[in-house]
């Protein structure tokens, strides 16, 4: 009870000056937080650098909620490789091992296949219609490393947004009431 | 300054830091780990041999494949993941590669073993160039870790060769 009092005191001994300052405080935070995910993506190449794996189709390996680094290099695309790739139409990235390569000898373009490694057949019911295989213009990265369960954080802000909305405002009153 | 906000902030932060920096060391504890694993595969049977009706050739193919991972694996490792692939060139491809077998492996006490196996998945070339092919069989294995960097080798297997008709 002592701290929702401490809250609402402090609420009210606001002054304009010291509100600009949180704000600008709050802005750089935020601005700071954006730089270096953007910085993320140039070092390692990809549009996303980290991803959270959001189904079973990957375990025991990679389970929900586990995040996953990505990188994506020049060099080409090999069997056994876990790569992130999207489906045209489809807005979710699919996390999955390529288990099938052919690599054209004169362009050197590849046709990839994915499969996930619980799942029992390969990805070709996950592709668009008609489509066979995967090119490298489809793939975001490749996995070099993952932390578990880190992702749900995550995971519970996409499924119940109103975790989120609370958290910011929880942030947002600690900016306020701070006295410096 | 002494606030309960900062104070839980401080925590959280340090809890935060602490946790991402053991996840650095034990994954960095796994480049200390130097394997030596051991590989053996032999084709015992060309089942069948044939031109599909989409004019790509397939073949399958009875695999006696026998292995030792166990050096693979350290303390942070959740499991290795192995496959053996079938690789060859083509006049029209120079590199062809098609997975025909994989496992998950849970525990270093699995990780040495001998099987006997049907290609898990189907050996359909890009064209009709597999007659008489030689190919090279390579296990692949994967090293999942608990927590940190996944590290990939493989063993290459040369001098397999296919049948020179259709059977």
């Amino acid at each position: 009870m002592w701290l929702i009092g401490e809250t609402v005191d402090s609420i009210r001994s606001i002054q304009v000056r010291q509100l600009i300052n949180q704000a600008v405080s709050l802005g750089m935070i935020v601005t700071s937080a954006l730089i270096i995910w953007k910085a993320l993506m140039c070092i390692t190449g990809s549009e996303s650098p980290v991803v959270v794996v959001l189904s079973e189709s990957m375990e025991p390996g990679f389970k929900r909620g586990d995040i996953l680094f990505l990188h994506m290099s020049k060099d080409p695309i090999r069997a056994g490789e876990i790569v992130v790739f999207n489906i045209d139409g489809r807005d979710i990235p699919i996390v999955h091992r390529v288990i099938k390569v052919h690599e054209r000898q004169d362009t050197g373009e590849v046709d990839v296949l994915t499969k996930g490694d619980n799942n029992d057949g390969d990805d070709r019911v996950l592709y668009a219609e008609g489509q066979l295989w995967l090119q490298r213009q489809h793939i975001m990265g490749r996995a070099i490393g993952f932390l578990p369960n880190v992702g749900w954080v995550t995971i519970i802000m996409t499924e119940k947004p109103i975790v989120k909305y609370i958290l910011v405002g929880l942030l947002g009153l600690l900016v306020i009431t701070s006295k410096d | 300054m002494h606030s309960f906000g900062y104070r839980l902030n401080a925590l959280l932060t340090l809890g935060v830091t602490t946790l991402a920096l053991m996840c650095a060391m034990a994954s960095f504890s796994d480049n200390f780990n130097h394997p030596s694993p051991s590989a053996n595969v032999q084709v015992m049977n060309v089942n069948w041999f044939q031109k599909q009706s989409s004019g790509n050739d397939e073949v399958s193919l009875t695999l006696k494949i026998s292995a030792d991972l166990q050096s693979t694996f350290t303390w942070n490792t959740k499991q290795v993941f192995a496959f053996l692939a079938a690789e060859y060139e083509t006049p029209g491809n120079s590199l062809n590669q098609i997975s025909l077998w994989d496992s998950i492996i849970p525990s270093k006490e699995r990780a040495k073993f001998t099987i006997h196996t049907k290609n898990k998945y189907r050996l359909i070339d890009q064209g009709s160039n597999l007659r008489g092919k030689e190919f090279n069989l390579t296990l692949h294995w994967h090293v999942m870790p608990k927590t940190g960097k996944m590290f990939a080798d493989k063993i290459v297997m040369t001098g397999y060769r296919l049948p020179v008709d259709y059977r």
